[in-house]
């Protein structure tokens, strides 16, 4: 692995809080790295395992999940679902050999531009820390 | 195979300045079903739309993408040109180059490869969109207001003038609510009751407006458009139709005078047959049920001595709850707050002595109705040391409220004015944390009562106590850097606003989310204030956070004004993207129906699969992602679209 080596990041965030996050880390220019590739969804409670495993099995070295702080979802309690979704799923991953830490979920406020870049740049370090993912290797034999 | 076509915008420098524009045309213009792929200055201004639907028409193109900024954005903008043109809205897509991309990274090699990936995803997933129809659903003209203060009376007003039927309905006896408890409003010393009653009055013999006092919503189904309301009307034990409002029942009743009234904060005392105040609108009584001996215990000296002095006949001793039911398209909650509970800090030892008291209290002892007549004495005296704490339960993280209740500054500031009016010898100490006199004439009307010598120390007190029959006031003058000590006749405590505790369950009700202070949460903070998630429910006054009567009323007409809107319209459309069952494949687990927050799913027993209520659905997914036999499309999120997105970034 050379020092080139960047991690690719899939990010699933919902569309009132996190995403929302990410576009005021926009508009008040605050920089972060950029691995992460944001597919948009309306809930974070959209995301299904088939669609995190996916994201792993083509290449993914860590997948990031925005939602809403606890309390203030804008479907009351999706994002209470997610968290149990993506705890349950974190120790599946292990199974499979995929650190668990390559799946992360994070609340991200609206508001919170600041919160969104720093966390993309603490991912991003911890992923390069941990290097490709393992599942890169056995995907690409399969193939 | 669809046909494409794909707008980059430049967003003038702001893009372009970072991403290779013309790199990403390069490489997104290889792509098979790319059939048309353009750039230009400014996407969302005339000339730009005018391109992308002359694209559309000489392309014949079934999908178009633009990447420019946020969806959050220019969304809306776009898929109204795209509909300019003839194509469906939701065939539309947008890549967010600007707010993602060319604004927070600096390496525009990176932000370019991120660009191409993020539009090419974006292409993915405009070759699996489908349009969409949204359904229409006839309006019912009515409204329901829940809670009768000044908000809820203001919203009821104003829907009502435009000629639309409200029902208010209101758990206490009268309505009038918070306000109807004081004495003078800030900043102008209006009387609150000059203000008020004829609003109440106006209220009750509204043509439009029907009345549900001393009554609870029970239940609310249906949607947007057409909820199906019941309403439960508590027994008063008191015909309405009958009772004159002459009070010879409250004179007579054995134990007048000898309850704690709620209305003065329980300073004052009243019967077990009773009306709030005497403005109270309805002017109707109430048997208290759980005091009144008659109704507790079966007996009262030889017979209740209320129905022998009634000469309407109105006491009911048998009377029961009564149910109403009716529709309505919109709805209002204007469930208002309670005052903070002053127990929750012991420092202040507000359980311990009748001299420390919350500012509500107070306002009842300035009324001329209230339990002292006006005059302001305390234990038969008028204090002559009198302290105010402000922020008693705001802006205290230690009780679990982080936020500023926005009125006690200036409603301490009144009633230092007024008390050093009455007592003019008065020594009058407000201990503050911040000064907060924000509204129109606020900071002046602060000024004037320093002049008037109130005396304002910066620093919180740290407690109150109790000596040798005297009572003192710790604090630190933060100013001075210096701790200090006040003896006090009378502790004012600045409680707070917290939210109604009945408020839970009327958002349960609904299904509307609350914000982390515990009040209701808006659609936007800033730009939809009065909205809710929920279509077809607003918020008005404190129930969605503090705030002073003008803003209370402001919000209250904003509400009103949203419901008219709605009302005023025969049809109403929701949006398409919303979950669907494939009945072929359901196999009618309810897994779904547990799942959602807002009871869209319903069990079709006939063909034993789910159904999904279109106008119940709020587009959510989450049942489509808990589905265990994958039979939940999700529309414009549908599991095909996610993950062609997805291999297209990998």
């Amino acid at each position: 692995m050379s020092d080139e080596w960047e991690p690719k990041i899939v990010g699933f965030l919902c569309n009132w809080c996190c995403y929302a996050g990410a576009d005021m880390a926009g508009t008040s220019r605050m920089h972060y790295p950029a691995n992460i590739r944001v597919i948009r969804v309306m809930c974070s409670s959209r995301i299904n395992a088939e669609m995190i495993i996916k994201a792993f099995q083509t290449g993914a070295d860590a997948v990031f999940i925005g939602g809403c702080h606890p309390g203030d979802c804008h479907y009351v309690d999706g994002n209470y679902r997610t968290k149990k979704r993506i705890d349950l799923l974190k120790r599946l991953i292990e199974h499979i050999g995929i650190e668990p830490e390559r799946l992360r979920l994070e609340w991200i406020s609206a508001a919170e531009g600041e919160e969104f870049a720093k966390t993309m740049k603490e991912l991003r370090d911890d992923i390069k820390k941990l290097g490709p993912s393992p599942l890169r290797e056995i995907a690409r034999e399969a193939i | 195979m669809k046909r494409i076509g794909v707008f980059i915008c430049h967003c003038g420098v702001n893009i372009s300045n970072t991403v290779d524009v013309k790199k990403v045309v390069e490489e997104i213009s290889k792509i098979p079903s790319v059939v048309a792929c353009a750039d230009y200055q400014y996407m969302c201004s005339d000339p730009g739309q005018d391109m992308i639907k002359k694209a559309i028409k000489e392309n014949q193109l079934d999908s178009v993408v633009v990447a420019a900024c946020s969806p959050r954005m220019h969304e809306p903008t776009f898929r109204a040109t795209v509909s300019d043109a003839g194509m469906n809205p939701y065939c539309f897509e947008m890549s967010n180059i600007r707010e993602q991309c060319s604004w927070v990274h600096l390496d525009g090699e990176k932000a370019t490869k991120k660009a191409i990936d993020l539009v090419k995803s974006s292409v993915a997933r405009a070759s699996l969109l489908e349009p969409l129809v949204s359904q229409g659903v006839p309006v019912v003209p009515k409204a329901l207001v829940i809670g009768g203060g000044i908000a809820g009376i203001q919203t009821s007003l104003d829907i009502a003038n435009s000629g639309y039927k409200v029902y208010l309905v209101e758990k206490e006896p009268s309505i009038g609510g918070h306000m109807a408890r004081f004495d003078k409003t800030f900043p102008t010393l209006d009387c609150a009751a000059c203000i008020l009653t004829p609003k109440m009055v106006d209220v009750a013999r509204h043509p439009n407006i029907e009345l549900l006092t001393y009554s609870e919503v029970e239940s609310i189904d249906g949607s947007v458009g057409n909820f199906h309301v019941r309403v439960k009307k508590n027994p008063r034990y008191v015909d309405m139709e009958k009772c004159t409002g002459c009070g010879s029942c409250a004179e007579a009743c054995r134990l007048a005078g000898r309850i704690a009234s709620e209305f003065d904060m329980g300073l004052g005392k009243r019967g077990a047959i009773y009306v709030p105040f005497p403005q109270a609108v309805p002017l109707r009584y109430t048997i208290d049920p759980e005091k009144c001996l008659f109704l507790k215990h079966g007996k009262c000296g030889t017979s209740p001595k209320c129905a022998d002095v009634c000469t309407t006949d109105a006491i009911k001793f048998d009377d029961k709850p009564e149910f109403v039911e009716f529709d309505v398209g919109a709805i209002v909650v204007a469930t208002g707050f309670k005052e903070f509970s002053a127990e929750l800090k012991p420092e202040y030892c507000y359980d311990k002595y009748p001299n420390v008291m919350t500012g509500l209290e107070l306002e009842r002892i300035f009324a001329p109705s209230g339990p002292t007549g006006g005059k302001p004495k305390i234990n038969g005296k008028e204090p002559k040391r009198i302290v105010f704490i402000s922020c008693v339960g705001s802006r205290d993280k230690k009780v679990g409220n982080a936020y500023c209740s926005r009125v006690c500054c200036m409603y301490i500031a009144k009633q230092a004015h007024l008390l050093k009016e009455k007592i003019p010898d008065a020594d009058i100490t407000v201990m503050y944390t911040d000064m907060r006199a924000f509204g129109k004439g606020y900071e002046e009307f602060y000024e004037r009562v320093q002049k008037e010598g109130i005396k304002y120390r910066r620093g919180n007190a740290a407690e109150v106590y109790g000596q040798d029959g005297k009572l003192f006031v710790r604090a630190e003058d933060t100013l001075l850097g210096e701790p200090y000590e006040l003896e006090a006749d009378l502790v004012v405590l600045g409680t707070g606003l917290t939210p109604n505790p009945l408020a839970e369950g009327i958002g349960k009700l609904l299904h509307l989310s609350l914000s982390s202070d515990g009040f209701f949460l808006e659609a936007h903070p800033k730009l939809r204030p009065v909205d809710t998630v929920i279509d077809g429910v607003f918020l008005a006054g404190v129930a969605q956070g503090p705030k002073d009567i003008p803003d209370t009323v402001a919000q209250a007409s904003g509400a009103a004004s949203h419901v008219v809107n709605l009302l005023s319209k025969d049809e109403i459309f929701a949006e398409p993207t919303i979950a669907v069952v494939d009945e072929d494949a359901c196999v009618g687990c309810k897994t779904c129906m547990l799942l959602c927050p807002f009871e869209a799913h319903e069990f079709d027993e006939e063909k034993g699969v789910m159904k999904v209520n279109a106008a119940l659905c709020k587009g959510c997914g989450s049942c489509a992602a808990a589905c265990p036999s994958g039979s939940i499309r999700m529309n414009h999120f549908t599991n095909d679209q996610i993950i062609a997105q997805l291999l297209e970034v990998l």
